[in-house]
């Protein structure tokens, strides 16, 4: 590990941080624009962030302290696992301490704030999206680990560089046991991300609400941060499955301030393909009943267990 | 039945449009009992000075008339135990008139919220506003249950209305409604105001129908004082409304598809009712048509231009709508939302006299333009839109339905148009109170209206039940056994107005 090994992963850490509310913006933009409608400016998100950051937080009468922690918490684990993911290098320094395993743990520590949160200020809103939110989670949390157990049992490795390195290589092919997790992962992304068909981000419909239920009685500063986390998680699941699926371009960790570049570009291409791709899909499809989410999550896990189990058998038999 | 109900008394001849019969408490009672029967529809309840009055329909024979009882000893008998849709309109009048009503199940008050400068605005002497007692909502037992506050503020940009839901988990055990925050008193702003000023006023009760209710109160204006428009007048009025009913049939289709958040659907849906909105304005010079018609005619004629506006219209829509019907039809996950959602009984449907879509959705065959009809669809009807399924995906039906139907009913009245003037001053002066009443179907439904002019064609009393008031109440019904999170949608496929409940 070198010196100049630390700074990209300083300068990826910054990064996602810096490109998410982008990544937002580009997805609303695409969105308007396949309604027919011309769309907010792809930066509008940062003007968002920074008009709620000066805006007063209201927080209500009964308030925990948890109620204004968990913002900071839920960003910063947040963060901290987008930045284990390989954007435009790989192989770099934290991706060394921390495996996927570890993305998917954090991810939950947020989800687990985030539903206390919501539970804290005792609106029934609150309450009704964190139970919703749970409900999924407990199937969408092990859908997501079949996922990668899948990943992991072909590249040998739970490091996401190592199995980004492994698709790259030879031996990765065209894979059934891949394509069950690719697809459980997609379902996984969309329902973490409060995509529809699980949720809307879009509604003002408090009684459909999941992650908006949680966070509406966040105002200001607080708002912003948590606003900011979910633009960071839409980036990371995306940012996974292209590192993961379509490794090619990626530059590996010392190559040079040329493949860098390369390994950018590579990026934001198919960042920017695979959010055409999630409001496409978006576009094309009505919000589901809620208790048929379940179900949605379910055939991810399923997919990822069948995944796993293809895998064994296919080793065992040969 | 009315026939026999009212044998023994004889019509007040004061009242145009349809027969108002002066009955005593015990006719006033069978009323209630041939209502709990089924056999006669309450369309309408509300209180005046020493009096109530209810509007009955009996649909075996297609009879409409008007029954008042008096009320100088301040109590009334209660509807309300025979025939629960009543409980609310007597709640109102109630609160608007100080009336008791005995019997009354239900004496909560409905539209007074204790934030009045006065009670009972409108009886002859009103008191000075009082603080009320907390609301006492309905309770619901059983173990696990919970409550769900939600409104009168909303976090969409909408009319406020609170509901509390009793929930089992994700299941709705009761659905209680709190209406009347938007109480405007237009009632009592009405009373003394001159037919011209009047007529702006109930143009605004409800902006969605404003064709609607303006030509539910010149028709009730002209009942009283027996005018007749002239038929070029009645042909443009019609026009408008169906004008007015596909602009928000398209925006309801939109807007039900987008709580299902299908909003691809919303935004065709958006544009189709923009250009409907636009062919109004450069037909008629606004785009809601307010303030167009009035007693005596319509205040603007079609030009050859505004009639090619329309054409257009329906040609574009004739093009563009089947394609969203498609859409809708073949959108799997949209269907899945929409059908077997907030199913309204037949029977409920009946019972409520369900106006509009609502009933018609539920296999309630009412449509004031066939039922009691009017000029001049007595003299070119429209075709029913039915369904009885009665669930949110037959409400959409029963508006793509009407849709169609009203675009072929506009080129066909466009091509027959009769010529001559639209407007006819109405001169009549009465000497003593003169009384009309009217039924219009608005976008939503049925829309009552009544008036009774004193001398000097002044406003004593004029009466706007929007159809919500009926509509209301079977939301409550429809919502139950659903999940918490379908409501928005079973909401908007009901549409109902808070402005026009509230008034």
């Amino acid at each position: 590990m070198s010196y100049s090994d630390w700074l990209i992963q300083l300068a990826q850490t910054a990064l996602v941080l810096g490109t998410a509310p982008l990544l937002s913006g580009v997805t609303r933009k695409i969105r308007a624009r396949l309604l027919r409608r011309q769309g907010a400016s792809v930066l509008q998100p940062y003007r968002d962030l920074l008009k709620l950051i000066r805006k007063e937080a209201v927080v209500a009468g009964n308030a925990s302290w948890l109620f204004r922690a968990a913002p900071y918490l839920i960003f910063a684990t947040t963060w901290v696992a987008a930045a284990l993911v390989p954007t435009f290098a790989s192989g770099l320094p934290l991706g060394a301490v921390a495996d996927i395993i570890v993305i998917v743990a954090l991810l939950g520590t947020a989800r687990f704030l985030l539903a206390l949160a919501g539970l804290d200020v005792g609106t029934s809103f609150g309450g009704l999206g964190s139970s919703r939110e749970m409900l999924f989670a407990s199937l969408a949390e092990p859908a997501m680990l079949m996922a990668v157990f899948t990943l992991s049992l072909f590249a040998g490795s739970t490091q996401l560089s190592s199995i980004s390195a492994y698709m790259l290589g030879p031996g990765a092919g065209v894979n059934i046991s891949l394509a069950l997790a690719l697809v459980a992962l997609i379902i996984v992304s969309i329902g973490e991300n409060a995509r529809i068909p699980v949720d809307n981000p879009a509604t003002h419909l408090e009684l459909t609400m999941i992650h908006e239920a949680m966070i509406l009685e966040y105002s200001g500063r607080h708002l912003a941060v948590l606003e900011a986390a979910a633009a960071v998680k839409l980036l990371l699941y995306l940012s996974l499955i292209a590192c993961v699926f379509t490794p090619w371009g990626t530059a590996v960790a010392g190559a040079g301030a040329l493949a860098y570049a390369a390994g950018l570009l590579a990026w934001a291409v198919k960042l920017a393909l695979l959010a055409f791709l999630l409001v496409l899909f978006e576009t094309a499809i009505a919000k589901m009943r809620v208790f048929r989410v379940p179900e949605f999550l379910g055939i991810a896990l399923m997919l990822g267990l069948l995944g796993t189990i293809l895998l064994f058998v296919s080793k065992v038999s040969r | 039945m009315l026939k026999a109900l009212f044998a023994d008394s004889s019509p007040d001849g004061a009242h145009q449009g349809w027969p108002r019969v002066p009955v005593d408490a015990d006719v006033w009672r069978a009323i209630g009992e041939a209502l709990r029967e089924g056999k006669l529809d309450l369309l309408g309840l509300w209180g005046d000075l020493g009096a109530v009055q209810c509007v009955l329909y009996e649909p075996a024979t297609r009879q409409i008339a008007s029954a008042s009882l008096d009320a100088r000893s301040g109590k009334v008998p209660s509807l309300a135990p025979f025939h629960a849709p009543a409980s609310r309109l007597e709640r109102a009048a109630s609160d608007l008139f100080g009336l008791e009503f005995t019997g009354l199940p239900d004496r909560r008050p409905w539209l007074d919220h204790g934030r009045w400068p006065v009670q009972h605005p409108l009886a002859e002497s009103s008191r000075p506003g009082a603080i009320l007692p907390p609301y006492q909502f309905l309770q619901a037992e059983g173990p696990s249950l919970h409550q769900i506050p939600v409104g009168p503020v909303h976090a969409g940009i909408i009319e406020p209305g609170h509901f509390r839901f009793t929930a089992s988990g994700e299941t709705v055990v009761r659905l209680e409604e709190r209406l009347g925050y938007t109480h405007k008193g237009i009632e009592r702003l009405l009373c003394g105001k001159s037919i011209d000023a009047a007529a702006r006023l109930a143009a605004r009760v409800s902006g969605d129908s404003t064709v609607a209710y303006s030509l539910v109160f010149a028709r009730a204006v002209e009942a009283a004082l027996g005018s007749r428009p002239p038929p070029r007048a009645l042909w443009l009025r019609a026009v408008m409304a169906e004008l007015e009913r596909i602009a928000n049939h398209l925006g309801d289709v939109g807007a039900i598809c987008n709580d299902a958040a299908f909003s691809m659907m919303h935004a065709e849906c958006g544009i189709l009712r923009e250009q409907t909105l636009r062919a109004c304005a450069s037909a008629f010079g606004h785009r809601l048509m307010m303030d167009l018609i009035v007693p005596g005619g319509v205040a603007a004629d079609l030009e050859p231009a505004g009639v090619a506006a329309i054409l257009a219209l329906t040609e574009g829509l004739r093009g563009q709508f089947p394609e969203l019907v498609e859409l809708y039809e073949n959108t799997a996950s949209l269907q899945d939302r929409t059908v077997g959602t907030g199913i309204v009984s037949g029977a409920l449907a009946a019972q409520f006299a369900a106006p509009g879509v609502v009933g018609r959705a539920s296999g309630r065959a009412f449509d004031a333009r066939l039922s009691v009809p009017y000029a001049p669809y007595d003299a070119a009807p429209l075709q029913l839109a039915a369904r009885s399924e009665g669930d949110v995906d037959a409400r959409v039906w029963v508006r793509i339905q009407e849709i169609q139907h009203s675009i072929g009913w506009l080129e066909r009245a466009l091509a027959s148009l009769p010529d001559g003037p639209v407007r006819e001053i109405v001169r009549a002066v009465p000497t003593s109170s003169v009384e009309g009443a009217a039924l219009v179907e608005g976008f939503r439904g049925d829309v009552l209206g009544y008036v009774r002019l004193g001398v000097g064609r002044r406003i004593e009393r004029c009466h706007l039940r929007d159809p919500s008031w009926l509509l209301w109440p079977l939301l409550e019904a429809a919502i139950e056994g659903n999940i918490v999170a379908d409501f928005p949608l079973c909401n908007k496929s009901f549409n109902c107005s808070y402005s026009g409940h509230d008034l």
